[in-house]
């Protein structure tokens, strides 16, 4: 069992490959270059480094939102192409389930959030039996302050372990934690704290075996949000 | 001589196009899923609901393009992919499935400029056009006057420095009440009304005798409606959405009969979506009858946006030795003879 992963949702780029319980190569770059130019050539490299023989991948999974609208796209775009050429089903791993899974065997509740900018951000909250994974909230955009008055109402079995923030939407949310967040709360170390396409394949193993993979031509991006165009129109015929 | 096929992907704007063709001239397939219905609301191209959109039936106009042609894959010699100019995340969708299939499928990769496309688009049914030519490339986005110097090679001569013509219909036709798309609703009306009736300015570019201009003229069609409402003056827009016609296709003609005579052309070739308005097309066809000039005009079908004028434009670049990298990326305002 094969796959290919994918994880061009927010300012990282990543790719990995992986089989089985192996992980046979990870490429991630956090740099300003636009996806479109990094996220096949890195690709492409893993590829060569492993001498991928691309006939043998089995399914492609990939980060499929919420996001930056583009970035998803890029990635979807690139999975679907994927999919199309090699016959193969594309595995559709939620952006915040794939970055909780960076978090195996944490105690307490994983919290990923990414910028959603106006002070929002997407997030959902995981926990973990072991490596284990299962969804407490599933993914939503909510507002930073929002998602600290959730926290704190949280039964404390549940919260009494404390809450670990990872994603680049950390920064959004700690100026709020440090104001009125009652648990105990951290953040998660630089290696863990972004998208990482290793993550997004793990899962993915996963998910596969459950059969949850959908054909690569059905295969759309989750944004969570309407368009600006649709969103106005709503407000003006309400 | 070896077949060429190649698959073509377009999506630079509203239409999620793709086409099979061999050796640049014969079109085996050409899917559109146009997005015209999804845009009409909002009286224009909303780019982020074309990008979404792209995304959600890339596969299937693929797919079909393939089918139509009975063709798989396997039996393409590149991947070519409109990756300019155009709405950024909408031209984005197809380069990263284009790069995605070609490195999946072990086939070259070809990036080719959506005017080169327009142009080509000529090769289809005109089998003995070939450069040099003067190439008059019109549509919603674009207005350019260009010299095809050779296959895969151009000389600009002029562009609009404001306002695309078709951005001028469209704009003039939700003024007076017409909708979206604007183009071919002027075209229709305008068959009904007097080109003569109202005078409109012709705009001239200072400096540059070959460049376009028509926000001047579309704010001098806007400026006698607010006038017309004010004094309670009835308007027929079938006159004005003529007149106004009327004065867009004389520019378009003045220019390319005059740049015709300075660089001695004998062949005039016009493309674009704006080029199937039948004024456009008539007055073209009756100047450069008169100068004893050869025109060639695509089908309406080619005008507008397709995949088949970039499988077209991607053979001539294919055999001047062209390939992009997996780096490619989309280039929203990608000049014409750049790489």
């Amino acid at each position: 069992m094969k796959i290919i992963a994918l994880d061009s949702s927010g300012l990282v780029a990543s790719v990995a490959i992986l089989e089985d319980d192996v992980l046979l190569a990870e490429y991630s770059v956090n740099y300003k270059k636009t996806h479109s130019q990094t996220l096949l050539p890195m690709l492409d490299e893993i590829a060569n480094m492993i001498g991928l023989d691309k006939e043998s991948v089995d399914a492609i999974a990939v980060a499929a939102g919420p996001g930056s609208f583009t970035g998803l796209r890029i990635g979807s775009a690139t999975a679907k192409g994927l999919g199309l050429a090699l016959g193969k089903p594309i595995i559709e791993v939620p952006t915040l389930a794939g970055m909780a899974y960076n978090l195996p065997y944490a105690r307490g509740l994983v919290c990923p959030v990414m910028d959603a900018r106006r002070q929002q951000v997407y997030n959902g909250i995981y926990r973990f039996e072991g490596k284990c994974m299962t969804t407490i909230i599933d993914q939503r955009a909510i507002a930073a302050a929002d998602l600290i008055a959730e926290l704190n109402d949280m039964d404390s079995a549940e919260t009494n372990e404390g809450v670990i923030f990872l994603g680049d939407g950390s920064y959004v949310v700690e100026p709020y934690a440090a104001e009125s967040l009652t648990i105990p709360y951290s953040f998660a170390p630089p290696h863990l704290a972004r998208q990482s396409a290793a993550s997004v394949g793990a899962l993915a193993m996963e998910m596969y075996r459950k059969g949850e993979f959908v054909p690569a031509d059905a295969h759309a991006p989750i944004y969570l949000r309407k368009s600006q165009a649709e969103q106005e129109r709503e407000r003006r015929n309400m | 001589m070896n077949n060429v096929d190649i698959l073509a992907i377009e999506t630079s704007c509203d239409e999620t196009a793709a086409a099979v063709v061999r050796n640049g001239r014969e079109v085996l397939s050409n899917v559109i899923y146009t997005q015209i219905d999804m845009h009409t609301i909002y009286g224009g191209v909303v780019p982020e609901l074309a990008s979404r959109a792209h995304v959600e039936k890339i596969n299937f106009v693929i797919r079909k393009a393939l089918d139509d042609a009975g063709k798989t894959l396997d039996d393409m010699d590149a991947v070519a992919v409109t990756y300019g100019p155009g709405l950024v995340g909408a031209l984005l969708v197809g380069v990263a499935e284009a790069k995605a299939i070609a490195w999946a499928a072990g086939k070259p990769l070809i990036g080719v400029h959506h005017i080169e496309g327009h142009i080509c688009a000529n090769y289809i049914e005109h089998p003995d056009l070939k450069p040099p030519y003067l190439g008059l490339v019109v549509s919603g986005g674009h207005t350019h006057l260009i010299i095809v110097e050779d296959w895969a090679k151009f000389r600009i001569l002029g562009r609009t420095v404001d306002d695309a013509a078709g951005e001028a219909f469209d704009k003039v036709a939700r003024a007076i009440g017409l909708g979206y798309p604007g183009g071919p609703k002027i075209d229709k009306v305008s068959k009904e009304g007097n080109s003569e009736a109202i005078v409109f300015p012709k705009a001239k570019v200072n400096g540059s005798e070959y460049d376009f201009s028509f926000s001047g003229l579309k704010s001098a069609v806007l400026n006698y409606l607010n006038h017309a409402q004010m004094t309670g003056e009835e308007v027929r827009k079938a006159d004005l959405a003529a007149s106004f016609q009327k004065a867009v296709v004389d520019v378009l003609c003045e220019h390319t009969m005059r740049a015709a005579k300075d660089f001695g052309m004998r062949e005039v070739a016009l493309a674009g979506g704006v080029a199937s308005n039948s004024a456009l097309r008539a007055a073209l066809a009756r100047e450069c009858e008169r100068r004893g000039l050869h025109l060639s005009v695509p089908s309406p079908g080619y005008c507008t946006d397709n995949a088949a004028m970039i499988g077209v434009a991607a053979f001539h670049e294919y055999q001047a030795g062209a390939r992009s990298g997996w780096d490619l990326n989309a280039v929203p305002n990608l000049r014409l003879g750049e790489r």
